[in-house]
């Protein structure tokens, strides 16, 4: 049973491991096309650090995870506060509201984004599909996620130590501050992971809310396969894999315990 | 100094933590459901612009063949992924469960994971494809080469490949939790293993089993990006679709009651979830 089980994890990795495997021996290969190793080359690399737009969908793709991940972590770790402290009116509302871009499949989020924008340019005048209603788009999902996060690690907080706080002679947001905010540490920094990655990895909502001139890399890579790859492409999603594997033992190592 | 806090206080409280984020769901969550389903009632314009007259008109289209065909394909696509996925992560939870060097495995779980989706979903593609590694290895037992790309098999094969983490890891949380002391019960009962895990063990990882069937099954069935790019044109789902009505076609209209349709079938499978799983049902996905 036992040997059964091992025989089993040992070939779903494989199974796991192979497509990476042969994208990062590709971009090592001589030969354009066809899985047949001819020869080593860096050349792919090469190319790829000559090629202007890349740097630029690069540096595309972080400004908008930087600021979509920052924006998102203020108000989903607020908002979790609140959902977990306060009573108000339309709280359990609010709460199912948070489950839909987490449940909702993406075209759908992304083609209702698309509508609202469209609406917003026709009565306001703007935005116009640009990085920024990428960036907009990228908040409104890593926002559900950050709270629900947030969320989950304060209520198995103790609620004593806020009291206790409080008992001590401290103001609201001194609570908050010195008391909840450490103790939520944790979860505010799995939340903030997860909206990065989500944020770097997001396609469906990028290709339905870009405008022209606003290229990030998932919206190149898949313009590339649609086009017939270039073995850039294997060497860019190489160096993608490395970052990914350092940035995932980092964010490991930071938040420990929770995966 | 400690305030006991006045009305306005806590409501100003409130309005700090709650208000930004809720405003934005409010603007950026509620607003968009609700204009797709104002949408799904309108007509395309002559320049592809929504306009009048209303109607049920998207509805009716959608009892199309063609569009049934979509939603029998989409809905394979997930019932399929969904059983593979428990298949190969049922028993992967167990393993990393019980492994000493569970934190690694589960690390190397979510590496792949974490490499862009696309690059996941391209890496079949170059598999697959006619002179790839997997006919290559296939010519090694003489059988010929196989048309394996385009087609629905790699639509389900990819699909499995991107969402099986999704599954592995509710169940590993379930695992975890799991009371051996059962087992031993069941086996100083006189129970045989089969008979022991049925009763003893399986029924602990329901919370597990249903929230990865849940989270593999609604992705599976509205992405639309692997059967764009494995399918090639010959396996088309609901997403597809969409994507079509809001790119190429700009039949927003339509596009809409396609969304409509696909977001009820998977908040009615949400809320049978919920049914089945109770309050934290919902919880156990995040």
């Amino acid at each position: 049973m036992r040997r059964l089980l091992t025989l089993h994890a040992l070939l779903v990795y494989l199974f796991l491991y192979l497509p990476i495997l042969v994208i990062v021996a590709l971009s090592f290969n001589e030969s354009r096309r066809g899985v047949r190793f001819t020869g080593f080359t860096l050349d792919w690399y090469r190319a790829l650090f000559q090629d202007p737009r890349v740097l630029e969908y690069f540096l595309n793709t972080l400004l908008v995870a930087f600021f979509s991940t920052l924006v998102a972590t203020v108000l989903g770790t607020l908002l979790a506060v609140g959902l977990v402290r306060y009573r108000f009116p339309g709280k359990g509302f609010l709460s199912y509201l948070l489950y839909i871009p987490v449940v909702v499949p993406d075209v759908v989020m992304g083609v209702s984004l698309l509508l609202l924008f469209a609406l917003a340019r026709e009565v306001l005048g703007f935005p116009r599909l640009s990085l920024l209603t990428v960036t907009l788009g990228h908040i409104t999902f890593q926002v559900a996620f950050v709270t629900l996060v947030v969320r989950s690690r304060l209520l198995l907080l103790d609620p004593a130590l806020e009291e206790a706080a409080r008992d001590l002679g401290a103001r609201g947001w001194q609570t908050f501050w010195h008391v909840t905010l450490p103790l939520a540490w944790p979860g505010v920094a799995a939340g903030a992971l997860l909206a990065l990655t989500l944020s770097l990895d997001d396609f469906v909502v990028t290709f339905f809310t870009a405008g022209p001139g606003a290229t990030t890399l998932p919206l190149y890579i898949y313009s590339s396969v649609k086009l017939g790859v270039s073995p850039k492409v294997h060497a860019l999603s190489t160096l993608i894999i490395g970052l990914s594997a350092l940035f995932l033992a980092l964010g490991y190592a930071l938040t420990r315990r929770r995966v | 100094m400690n305030e006991a806090a006045t009305p306005w206080q806590r409501a100003l409280r409130v309005l700090v933590t709650v208000g930004p984020g809720g405003l934005w769901l409010l603007v950026f969550v509620l607003l968009p459901t609700l204009l797709v389903l104002m949408a799904s009632f309108l007509t395309r314009g002559p320049y592809g612009e929504l306009s009048g007259p209303w109607g049920f008109h998207n509805y009716a289209k959608l009892l199309h063949p063609v569009y049934l065909e979509a939603f029998a394909q989409s809905l394979l696509v997930g019932v399929l992924a969904t059983l593979i996925s428990a298949l190969l992560g049922y028993p992967l939870a167990f393993y990393i469960a019980r492994h000493p060097q569970r934190d690694l495995l589960l690390f190397l779980l979510l590496l792949p994971f974490l490499t862009n989706f696309l690059i996941r979903v391209y890496a079949w593609l170059v598999l697959l494809q006619r002179e790839g590694l997997v006919n290559a290895l296939l010519g090694t037992f003489v059988l010929g080469p196989l048309v394996l790309y385009p087609s629905f098999f790699a639509v389900l094969l990819a699909t499995v490949y991107t969402f099986l983490p999704f599954f592995v890891l509710p169940v590993y949380a379930s695992v975890e939790r799991l009371d051996w002391q059962l087992l031993e019960a069941a086996y100083d009962l006189g129970a045989r293993p089969v008979k022991a895990f049925l009763h003893a063990v399986l029924p602990q990882t329901y919370p597990g089993l249903f929230a990865g069937s849940v989270l593999v099954f609604i992705p599976a069935m509205g992405t639309f990006v692997v059967a764009d790019l494995l399918g090639a044109g010959r396996v088309v789902l609901i997403g597809n679709l969409i994507q079509q009505q809001f790119g190429i076609t700009r039949d927003w209209a339509f596009g809409a009651a396609l969304s409509v349709f696909l977001m009820g079938f998977v908040l009615l499978s949400l809320y049978l979830y919920a049914r089945l799983q109770g309050e934290r049902g919902l919880k156990d996905l995040v």
